[in-house]
Parts: structure tokens; sequence; C-alpha cells
């Protein structure tokens, strides 16, 4: 007597985090691994990131079906084997990263949607299962993803290598898109919080309550899926899955302006346990400008530090674990306390950022200048940087300057795909070199095109999105870097692989600029129906009554009195009055 | 909701099982539907539209707290106004005054938001003419023992809806869609809910069986906003609406109420408009049709004896040596070889000019210096 109900339930198996054995075949590693690190900001706010990662040792390339999933949610890896998917990175962001006044996020993001798709090379139609992808992940998210389409997508040549493991580098597979208006709200933080092993109940997640999280100056969330080295010898490869969240709080809007933070006043909650599936579940503090503890307090105190090397620096950390039951202490309950006691001491110059605008006035022409800072007293580095125009601005190319320090700066390498109106927008990836201690100046003009009455949006006066330029970069960093990539690291220090000990990669996006195109008045065909129809209507109406009018003369009606009298008349048979 | 209600019974009483439930089975069987959806749609974009966006957020939370997942909701929002730059209360949107209630919530799946919201997406979830690549969120996969709700509110008038200050829909047009699934035997029974000014107009011309509409105002008459809030700047609800969440309020999954209840919503003095109705085109009597039937949820149970083979394990894949790839290696990108060109016969205005230089030079010279050219 089996009984199927075909209900929304979810049974939830309890077994071990780690290792689940089916019978008969090999041990299946699954691992889950939470953190959230609290940089207190010089400005007073502070940046909150946490990071979700998922391992899962299975294969999809080659069109290997799995069906058991356990802590790898299964709409995902369901994308990835009908897509045939290498990588995937999608991020939504609300608000602008201020790289000199918060230094470099751990993952960088451009405001608005960004999506970009690394596929296998066993995909003949890249461009039709593009569409589909994002049809799909947009049912996934709850976001307008389907706007995704030729218009905004490009192919770049040498921007996005994989940030997963792989041999072949054939940009042809790779895709990339923007969409700079996308707006973030709870129902995109909704089914990401679902795809969580632990969902919103229990470990970190429990601090992510929408209404704290968006009353901020940033906010960010992002799902990277790629495949990763199982072990130093890296025979095997696992499927990794990170969920990213970065949130910077601002000091009067969450803090009333009193420089003391807490977890329960950044998110409204406090943490009670670890996530029950999670190997690790940690969270750490920066202390690096703190050495002594005369910049800011921190409790409840703790003993455990430690240090990494990321972003070019080696910072310390103070570390609380929460897979042990000492650090929630007596109350049960952990609520750190951050508080401020004097507010001296610079911050780190970032020594790259960028800053984009439009110059130009009037609807017709316009000029976008790209600015990049080098902020390095003596070392220059080069920069790939990575312009994504639409087609209804018109760029010239033939004005496309470059400039340091007042001197033209050519570079090594360009690659320019013109746009094709109403097909696809303009690609410019250009490598400078960036001479040290400067600021390069990319111009170049274009002109506004106008486009079909159809094609406006229902608010054409707000304007139209031009996404992030994005300037990828081998900065030169201050400490040697760990080029071991399969040791155990905190989640936050291996985002991106590194290769060399001297430098480390980053990736830095501009403003997206917002440009007005010519606007028709969208009243204008009322106004000139109701117009002619009044002019045909006098107009023509009192000439046609003019020609066509006859006049005939009729008698006024006679009085009462009188058509008595006409009828007594006219019974006596005696003419009328 | 009644089989849950008929088991607890059945564990108290052993006796009064067997007729006890086939009592109640009857009963949840009898109103002839199994599965609800409910498709809510806001049409007004600007900030100034808050409260249809209110609106339509408080059914859903309604309908949701009744028991309709988010999986058969299809909830259509044309702007943004929870996390809108302009709302002091970020990822909150409030319905009563004081910030009392937050319809917006924690837990919410909008399908439709922004641009999207257009005539064409709306017919097309009606009738189910979507293109392939929709998922299934995004969809109304109804079919014929579906009772669905359908509830539009923003701005319109006599026989038309405004959708986003562009274009409207007709109630030609919303008549048709709803033949059209009728033909298609898209739904069991259809309730259709307006709030907008002169609603009672978009379902005068309905002709489909098995459709029941309500509108907050009658034909020559505009719907009003209830009440403003002063820190949020904006009106936060219409009245219909108002008191048709007030009224929702005390609905549970197990209450009785029918609905001419609802149709007792909102009088005149309360809504200042006329609430209208339409019952004509519904077969059962609307004394006899729940609240529940339409905004409450039925779940699919089937009961099988057979069973099921699990699939044979996968396959293993041989191994080989991987590494991660540089992420911006310089001298490579710099050789990047050209693509090649395709070659192209010269232009005709090449050609020409050639043509008529060689003719020139031919001309001028002679043409006896040919061979020594060639």
């Amino acid at each position: 007597f089996v009984f199927i109900m075909r209900c929304n339930f979810r049974i939830v198996l309890f077994l071990p985090p780690g290792l689940y054995k089916t019978p008969g075949r090999k041990m299946q590693i699954w691992l889950f691994y939470e953190e959230l690190v609290i940089r207190p900001l010089h400005s007073g706010d502070i940046y909150a990131s946490f990071q979700f990662r998922t391992v899962w040792e299975t294969d999809f390339m080659r069109g290997n079906k799995v069906s058991h999933y356990r802590l790898f949610p299964k709409s995902l890896g369901q994308v990835i084997s009908k897509f045939s998917v290498r990588e995937l990175h999608i991020s939504f962001t609300q608000g602008y990263w201020r790289t000199m006044q918060w230094g470099q996020p751990f993952q960088p993001s451009p405001p608005g949607a960004e999506l970009w798709v690394w596929f296998q090379d066993s995909v003949t139609d890249v461009d039709g299962t593009w569409k589909e992808l994002t049809n799909v992940l947009s049912g996934i998210f709850c976001a307008s993803l389907n706007f995704i389409d030729s218009t905004n997508t490009v192919q770049p040549s040498a921007s996005f290598k994989p940030l997963g493991i792989g041999n072949e580098t054939d940009h042809r597979f790779l895709r990339y898109a923007t969409l700079p208006r996308e707006i973030v709200c709870t129902e995109n933080l909704t089914p990401w919080k679902k795809l969580l092993p632990c969902g919103s109940k229990a470990g970190l997640a429990v601090l992510l309550k929408s209404e704290k999280l968006f009353h901020s100056s940033f906010h960010s969330q992002a799902v990277h899926i790629r495949p990763v080295c199982q072990d130093w010898q890296c025979k095997t490869t696992s499927w990794e899955l990170r969920q990213t969240l970065n949130v910077v709080f601002d000091l009067h809007n969450s803090a009333q302006g009193k420089r003391e933070w807490s977890l329960f006043k950044m998110f409204s909650r406090t943490l009670t346990e670890a996530c029950p599936l999670a190997s690790s579940s940690k969270i750490y503090i920066d202390i690096t400008d703190n050495p002594q503890g005369e910049q800011f307090e921190v409790s409840p105190a703790t003993p455990l530090l430690s240090q990494a090397v990321v972003l070019g620096d080696r910072r310390t950390f103070s570390v609380y674990d929460l897979t042990q039951q000492i650090t929630f202490g007596t109350v049960r309950s952990l609520n750190l306390l951050i508080r401020w006691k004097s507010s001296e001491g610079d911050m780190l110059r970032p020594l790259l950022h960028a800053e984009r605008y439009v110059a130009g006035y009037g609807l017709q022409t316009g000029e976008i200048h790209t600015l990049m800072y080098n902020n390095h007293p003596y070392r220059s580095f080069p920069v790939l940087l990575l312009d994504s125009v639409p087609w209804y601005l018109r760029l010239y190319i033939h004005t496309l300057t470059v400039t340091s320090k007042g001197k033209d700066n050519k570079p090594s390498y360009i690659h320019y795909q013109p746009s094709k109106d109403r097909l696809r927008p303009h690609l410019l990836e250009m490598l400078v070199q960036l001479p040290p201690n400067s600021v390069t100046e990319v111009t170049v003009q274009f002109e506004r095109a106008l486009l079909k009455w159809t094609e406006y949006t229902p608010d054409p006066n707000h304007g139209f999105y031009v996404g992030s330029s994005v300037i990828s970069s081998l900065v030169p960093s201050i400490v040697a870097m760990d080029t071991n990539s399969t040791r155990e690291r905190p989640l936050f220090s291996s985002f991106f692989p590194c290769k060399e000990e001297s430098s480390y990669f980053v990736r830095v996006y501009t403003e997206p600029l917002l440009v007005n195109l010519p606007t028709p008045d969208f009243s204008m065909p009322y106004n000139v129906i109701c117009l002619t129809c009044t002019v045909v209507a006098v107009g023509y109406g009192s000439l046609y009554n003019l020609l066509t009018r006859s006049f005939q003369i009729e008698e006024p009606s006679p009085g009462l009195a009188k058509r008595i009298a006409n009828i007594i008349r006219k019974m006596r048979g005696v003419p009328p009055l | 909701v009644h089989l849950t209600i008929s088991q607890s019974r059945a564990a108290s009483s052993a006796n009064h099982i067997q007729p006890l439930l086939v009592d109640n089975a009857g009963q949840f069987f009898s109103s002839g539907h199994t599965n609800n959806w409910a498709v809510l749609v806001c049409t007004s974009r600007f900030w100034f539209n808050y409260r249809h966006v209110a609106n339509t957020l408080s059914v859903y939370r309604s309908v949701k707290r009744l028991g309709i997942p988010d999986s058969h909701i299809v909830l259509m929002l044309a702007d943004d106004m929870a996390c809108n730059h302009r709302n002091p209360k970020p990822a909150t949107v409030f319905s009563h005054k004081n910030m009392e209630l937050n319809v917006y919530g924690d837990d919410v799946e909008v399908d439709y938001r922004g641009y999207e919201v257009t005539v064409e997406n709306f017919l097309r979830v009606l009738t189910g003419r979507l293109p392939p690549s929709t998922p299934r969120s995004k969809r109304l996969l109804s079919d014929d023992r579906s009772n669905i709700l359908i509830y539009l509110t923003g701005h319109g008038g006599n026989g038309f809806l405004k959708f986003q200050d562009s274009e409207e829909i007709s109630n030609v047009e919303l008549a048709d869609a709803f033949e059209q699934m009728w033909q298609k035997r898209r739904y069991n029974e259809l309730l259709f809910i307006i709030d907008t000014c002169q609603g009672a107009s978009m379902y005068e011309r309905f002709y489909s069986p098995n459709l029941m509409a309500l509108a907050s105002s009658q034909v020559g008459e505009d719907s009003l906003s209830h009440q403003p809030d002063l820190a949020i700047g904006v009106h936060l609800m219409d009245r219909y609406t108002f008191y048709l969440l007030e009224f929702l309020e005390d609905i549970h999954p197990a209450s009785k109420t029918n609905m001419n209840d609802l149709f007792k919503v909102c009088p005149k003095s309360q809504c200042v408009s006329t609430p209208g109705h339409r019952t004509d085109l519904f077969l059962r009597d609307p004394g006899s049709v729940l609240i529940t039937d339409f905004f409450g949820s039925v779940r699919k149970v089937e009961i099988t004896m057979e069973t099921i083979n699990l699939t044979d394990p996968i396959k293993q894949v041989e191994q080989r040596k991987y590494s991660y790839v540089d992420q911006l290696p310089v001298s490579e990108i710099i050789h990047q070889k050209p693509k090649q060109k395709d070659w192209h016969p010269p232009d005709g205005f090449i050609l020409g000019l050639w043509t008529l230089i060689l003719l020139v030079f031919f001309k001028l010279y002679g043409m006896k210096h040919l061979k020594h050219i060639f």
C-alpha cells in the first residue's frame, strides 16, 4: 500500500555532513562551508560579506546524467546538465561600490544584473542555448533576465577567462550580458536563500533579513558555479557552488550616526547555531587596523586569530567558530559588538580604481570618458578594458583617444566589434599599460540614434542605461600571494585563482551611464487627431452647409385663440383667418 | 483541508470512521475542482501608484495564507515600490497607515515585473500561448479542473484598463481571452475581481460559462483610494481592496463563508462607489460557492498501489590532470591572431578607377607600349 502525496513537502534526510555512500558505488562527497567576514570601514560604515560554498564531487560534463542531489540544489544542477554549462556567474546588485571610500570588495559586481557563462565545447548552437538559459534563470531568480537577447549580449575576446579549471579557452563559448536597469528586491533574495542547504532556518543565513539588507548603501548577491580541483593532485573535478552576498551598511541609515555596530543592529537577528550540514561555519572580523585595540573594540573577545593574504595584503582576523558550542556562551546566542573608540587613521589607497561619465550637451552627440587611476608609486601594470555600448549610441571609433599624463598611450591590443542596428551592441576591448601614479583617460564620441516609437519603454524620459565598463587587471601585490589553490583557506581569499606570487587579479566596474535619447511626444498623435477633426468639422461642415442648405419661407404658427377660431370657421365652411 | 479534519476525527472514534470519511470525501469532491490558481496583476507604474501594488500584494498575501502555493500564483507587478529609491522603508509595502501591516513580507516571488507586464504577456499567460523557453513559474498551467482567481487593479475607464501608462486592454479582448480559455478547457470556474475606476464595464462583455465577476465601481463612477500615509507620502490602498483585505483576514482555510458575503463587501457608505457583481454566467448558485473555492487551495491526492523501480546507478569517468586558467595572460592576448578576413572581390569603384587609369595611360602613350608592360 503505497500512499504518494503530490504535495509541496520536502523530506529532509538527516545524515552526517560530508560523506554519503550509495550501495555499489564509491563514496560521494558533499561539503558545505559558510562564512561571514565583517570589515569595519574608515568612514564608519561596515562591510559584511557572506559566502556559502557547496562542493560536490560529481561530473556534469559530457552529458552525464545525475539523479541524486543532496546539498547541491536540484534546480541549478538540472540547469547545468541541460544546457551544458561549464561555468555560470550571475550577480544582482543594488547600489554602486565606492572603491575610494571602501577599498576593494571580495567579489566585485556591477549595478543591476550581470550574467556570464562559459559553455562546454559540446554545445553546437551557443546563441540558442544562451537564450534558453536566460529564460530559465529568469524563472529561478524571479528577475527579468529574459530581456537579455542579442542586443545586449557580447562575446568578449580576452576578458572573463574561466575561473574554474579547464584547458580550453575558446571564446566562442563565452557569453556576457548586463542589465543595468534591473532592480534587486526581496523577490530575488527569496529564491537565492532557498538554494542554500539549510535555507534561512539555521546557520548564518538566518541573518539575511530583507528589511535590513535592502536599507543599505550597497547590496549584492551572486551565484557562482564552476568546476574546481578536488585535491592538490587535481586529477578529479568537483563542482563548486558559491553563493555570495555583500552588503555595506551606512552609518547614518542603520546605526543612527553612532559608531557602534552589532549583529543585531545590522541584521535585526543574532546567531544561535551553525547550519548542521556545514563542515565549517565561521565569522571573521578584520582587525588589521586595530592590532592593539586602539581603534575599535570587539566583544565578545575570542582567542582565535587567523591571518590571510587577500587582495594583495596580509590581513589579520578574529575568528568565531560557530561549530563550537563555547562561542555562543551561556546565553546561547552570539551578538558581536564592534565599538569605535577613535576615528583616526586612514585607509590604504586602492591601487586601481576607475570612473566613467558622459560629457557633451544636447540630444544629438556626446562623449564617453573613462578614467583609470593607477595609484602605485613606481609600478605600472596592464589593464584590460571591456566596453559594451548599446547600438543606439553610435560610437565614432576614429575619435577614440587613450591618454596618460597628457601623452598618447597606444594600447597593445584592441578588439572592436561594431554594432548592428537592433541586432548587437558595440564591443570594445583594449589592453592598456597604466604608467605608475597616473590617470589614463579613454574618450570616444558618439551620436544618439532615433528609435522607432514602439521601441521606447513606458517611461522613456527616465533615460536609457549603458552598462558598466569592466576593467580586469593584474595588480602588483604588497605581500606574496599563495599560489597553492587547494590548501585550506578562508573562502574570501580563494575566489580568484592565483598563478603568480607577485600580483593578484582584480576586476573593477565603473558606473553605468544614463543617457537621454531624443524622445518624441507620445501625446502627439492624440493631439493631431483632435485638431484635425475639429478643423474638418468646422471648415468642411460650414462649407457643406452653405452649399447644400436650401431656404424655405414658413408662416409662424398662429396663437391658441386664432386656432380655435379657424377650426370653427372650417366647420362653418368659411375661409380661415 | 476537509480530509485532514476527517482524519483527526477518525482517530478519536473508531466506529464512525467509514461513513464520516465517505461523507467528507464526498463533500471534498462536490465542488468539482481539484486545484487552484491565481493570476494577480498590477498594471500601474510610477511611485504615486503605490496603492495599486499594495492592492495586489494584499490579495497575494491572503491567497498564500489560505493555501495556494507560489508555484500556482502568477504575480505581475508593473513597477517596484518596495525597493524604489523613494521608499523611506525599503523592502516593505504597507497597506495600513502608521505602517501596521507589511504586505510585501519576507517570502515573495514576483513572476512578471517591470516592463514585462504588458497586455501581450497577460493575454499569453491566460491563453497559454507562451514561447517554449518560458519557465514554469511564469506559466498558468491550469487544466479543466482548476479554479482560477484573476485580480486586476490599476487605472481604467469605460471598457478599458490601462497598462503601464502606454497601452490598454479592452473588455472585448478580455472576454475573448476567457472564451479561448473555456474552449481550451483551461478552467473549471473563474472568479474575476477588478478594482479600477468604472470597473463594471470590464465584465460587461463576458460570454463564456462559469465566470463570476466582481468590480469595485459601476460605469460612470470612480474608485477612490483609502488613506494616505504622511511618512511615505502616497495613498496606501484603494477602498475596495482595503475592505476586501479586512474581509479576507477573517477567512481561514476551513471557513464556510460563501460568495454572497463577498458581494456585500464595501457597501456604498464605505466605498463611495457602488461595487457590482455578475453571476448570470455562473452555473452554481453563488450561495453554495465557498470563498476558499477560489482564494484557498485544494491539494491533489492520488492513491496508488503500484511499486516504482528506481533507475540503475550512473557510470564512472576516467581521470586526467586539470589546472586553473591564467586570468590575464598579457602575452597571449597581445599575440592573439587576428581573425582571417573573408576575401571580398574588389569594389566596383576600385575596379572602375583602375580601368580609367589604364585607359588614360594607354590613350596617352599609345597601345604599342602594351607589349613592354606585359
